[in-house]
């Protein structure tokens, strides 16, 4: 699946888009199939999201798993501070991400 | 240190009113981010991996007490609590909103500090020998002339748009600690036969994709004439650097390219036309910088004795502490590198506290090394060991300088949206799989970056690890032999990467191959230069 | 053609276009030349007598070559219209004015409060350039 993914403009937040809008879970993401270039402009223009772009993704048995190791970071939050990702209380968060 | 006066301080806050502008026309829609994205970058702010990042200057390396604790406290207050020092001797803050940037840029002009040009093709903030003005080698204190460099280029109107960036070293001893042939332009302060002070040029250094050594262009340029030189380098340089290919655009490319006699012709032709322009600071501006550098109050007749009758104290001593040239006083090194830890990176309470012993006891000032961690330059042996004991309770009192656990990373692919691989957990692992026979092992430098950018250093560390994206999995290289200093030289590669497991893996044969070969006081890097390539491979891929 | 949005001059500004710097070498009447990044503005020098109008194109922004090229010039006496046209933003006009720009064409035209903005935030710069501000050295060393 084709899912969407920037940052929040003023807070800098990585963020996902949910088909309404946009979400810090990437298990929210859902496929952006064909609309992706249309939702990515028009979210752009309205500065609802900044520098965002489709990427590549699965879903499987956890949620949706983006397929290059860097989104994953992206949406789990840095492997070596587990205090700081969106998952602080779950000590195999870190293996979702290799 | 360097005070601010009225006109710094206006150019300052100036800047900042521009950029909250800048920001507010970004938010509004006025600009789009394309447009915004240099602006921002001149400040220093970044959209990283997980949020922006915002790299403050810490020029030369220098820090007053005062604006350590700001450092601390602005990470409490706008970000999660920590910062993480560079390779280029600043701070960078990781969770940084775009709407609070301009608050955090006045709360550093409160303490006279900045983010002007931690980023973008412009002159960066320019880097010195964290031992200024401490050293028992150096010729003069470097910082003058890196401040006078600073003011130069700051804001300066023809190379704010250059092919690519620009970093600036200068140092004034002949033991360069500092890196200074691996930037774009290296200064080495020298004196000549005749006893007066002059600038060495060293043009065309760095690291990246096309590590080179900067060749000498001019060996002694007068000090009133210094800038004007600089000015002349930078405009060969904008003029004819590439600009088609921002891998081909550093000013190491130009200097190869041209070659290093055609590149110095058209300089000197730019330099004599520039002398007649005017462009040099007089020298009494020099010497108004340099009355702020004045020598700290040193006490004289004070005892060089240290009580070494607890082991502990007595290791880190001799690891982490560096002769001073006033008796009695000694320059030391607070690791950012616990076993096991993230390399550069300090708690806001840790700098907090770093802050408060520099106040009590290193006459107010802090450096910052290029290899991520801080030094008290000015610290007087009677208080050693009372020092010691407050760093060590609050985690900062390893002793392993220039140590295998001493290990340079970069931020890596937890944080940063350049790389390729993760910089940091292959740090960790080495450090806590190594560091019990730091002592064996003895001086070992070793740098990782997380991509070709080379933030980490890793063509002139001893030992070298560079990650790499193999059909999208993490995979490291690993170099030997690279060396930064007097003697700089690039390592080469081993051969095939490794994973994160086997990386660590070869790192520990090397150091065994090097505890093996090793004939008398040999460090690894001794020991690989007399040995060669030949038995580390075998004893890696074997 | 971008219409000039700001002119810091009193003359009357030269009516023809610029012609590029092969035709002008070419042409012996001609007062108006178009500088592109990759042109070397000292061909201009022998012929400052007769130049009236000097456009620097700046196709993309970033490209900062236009503003040696107009140093160039002014170092070397010229005194005619140096105009930034192209891709010139608000953020870039302070740089391009203390490099001796004194006309401004830009592609897109700007927020003329911006504008001003830019033009006037700074009144003091380190090093000296070609807009005649003592630098701020020379203010502590009166
Ligand atoms: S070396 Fe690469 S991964 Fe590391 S900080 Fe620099 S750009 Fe990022």
């Amino acid at each position: 699946m084709k899912i969407l993914t920037g940052n929040d403009l003023k807070t800098g937040a990585v963020v996902w888009w949910d088909g309404v809008s946009w979400s810090l879970h990437v298990e929210d993401a859902i496929d952006a199939g064909d609309q992706a270039e249309t939702v990515l402009a028009r979210e752009q223009a309205t500065r609802r999201v900044n520098a965002a772009y489709a990427i590549d993704a699965a879903r499987d048995a956890q949620g949706v798993r983006p397929a290059h190791i860097k989104e994953r970071i992206r949406a789990l939050g840095p492997t070596v501070r587990a205090d700081l990702t969106l998952k602080p209380a779950d000590p195999e968060a870190g293996n979702w991400v290799i | 240190m360097y005070k601010y006066d009225s006109y710094d301080q206006q150019l300052v806050d100036t800047r900042v009113a521009e950029f909250r502008d800048q920001v507010r026309r970004r938010l509004e829609g006025h600009i789009t981010e394309d447009q915004f994205k240099p602006l921002r970058l001149m400040n220093g702010l970044y959209l990283q991996l997980h949020a922006y990042m915002l790299r403050v200057a810490v020029p030369y390396g220098t820090l007053s007490s005062a604006q350590m604790r700001m450092l601390g406290d602005i990470a409490d207050k706008y970000d999660r609590g920590y910062g993480h020092f560079t390779t280029r001797q600043n701070i960078q803050y990781n969770w940084i909103k775009l709407e609070e940037a301009p608050d955090i840029l006045a709360d550093l002009a409160s303490v006279e500090m900045h983010a002007i040009q931690t980023s973008g093709n412009c002159i960066r903030n320019t880097t010195s020998d964290q031992y200024a003005g401490a050293a028992a080698d150096e010729v003069v204190d470097p910082r003058p002339y890196a401040e006078l460099i600073r003011q130069w280029s700051t804001f300066h109107p023809e190379f704010s748009f250059l092919p690519r960036k620009f970093k600036m070293a200068v140092i004034a001893s002949d033991t360069d600690r500092a890196a200074m042939r691996l930037h774009d332009i290296g200064i080495q302060i020298v004196r000549n036969d005749t006893g007066e002070l002059g600038a060495a040029f060293y043009v065309g250094g760095g690291m990246g994709r096309t590590p080179m050594i900067a060749p000498c262009i001019n060996p002694f340029v007068p000090l009133d004439r210094m800038i004007t030189y600089a000015e002349a380098c930078l405009r060969v340089y904008n003029r004819h650097g590439r600009r088609d290919n921002k891998y081909k655009a550093r000013i190491k490319i130009l200097v190869h390219e041209l070659g290093k006699e055609e590149y110095t012709r058209q300089v000197e032709a730019e330099f004599a036309h520039l002398l007649t322009q005017g462009v040099e600071p007089p020298l009494a501006e020099l010497e108004r910088i340099k009355a702020q550098f004045a020598e700290p109050p040193f006490e004289v007749g004070i005892s060089d004795e240290v009580d070494r009758s607890d082991p502990d104290f007595a290791l880190w001593l001799d690891t982490n502490c560096l002769p001073h040239k006033a008796p009695g006083y000694i320059a030391v090194t607070i690791s950012l590198k616990p076993v096991g830890g993230i390399p550069g990176d300090a708690s806001a309470d840790q700098i907090r506290l770093m802050a408060d012993l520099a106040r009590d006891h290193s006459f107010d000032e802090l450096r910052v090394t290029h290899a991520q961690n801080i030094v008290l330059p000015h610290v007087k042996k009677a208080d050693l060991y009372a020092l010691w004991q407050a760093l060590d309770a609050a985690g900062l009192g390893t002793a392993n300088l220039d140590r295998i656990g001493d290990i340079i990373a970069c931020p890596g692919l937890d944080y940063c949206s350049l790389a390729n691989a993760r910089s940091i957990p292959v740090a960790q692992k080495i450090s806590e799989r190594l560091s019990p026979r730091s002592e064996e092992i003895g001086e070992l430098k070793l740098k990782i970056s997380g991509c070709i950018n080379a933030c980490g250093h890793h063509h002139a560390g001893h030992i070298g690890i560079l990650g790499v994206d193999r059909k999208g999995v993490e995979n490291y290289q690993l170099l030997l032999g690279g060396c930064e200093g007097a003697d700089t030289s690039l390592g080469t590669i081993t051969g095939p990467g490794f994973d994160e497991d086997g990386i660590v893996d070869a790192v520990d044969r090397a150091t065994s191959v090097y505890l093996a070969n090793k004939q008398g006081a040999e460090r690894f890097l001794d020991t690989y230069r007399r040995i060669g390539m030949a038995p580390f491979k075998e004893a890696i891929y074997g | 053609m971008a219409e000039v949005q700001f002119r810091f001059r009193s003359d009357e500004p030269v009516a023809d276009p610029g012609v590029t710097v092969d035709a002008f070498g070419a042409q012996s009447n001609a007062a108006a030349v178009r500088l592109e990044p990759g042109d070397d503005a000292r061909d201009l020098l022998p012929h400052l007598g007769r130049l009236r109008l000097v456009e620097i194109n700046f196709p993309v922004f970033g490209d900062g070559r236009g503003y040696s090229a107009a140093r160039i010039l002014s170092e070397a006496g010229y005194a005619g219209e140096l105009r930034a046209v192209g891709d010139v933003l608000v953020d870039q006009l302070a740089y391009l004015r203390r490099c001796g720009f004194d006309a401004f064409a830009p592609e897109v035209p700007l927020d003329p409060t911006d504008a001003d903005a830019a033009f006037t935030r700074y009144g003091q710069a380190y090093q000296p350039a070609a807009d005649g501000l003592r630098p701020i050295w020379a203010l502590r060393h009166g």
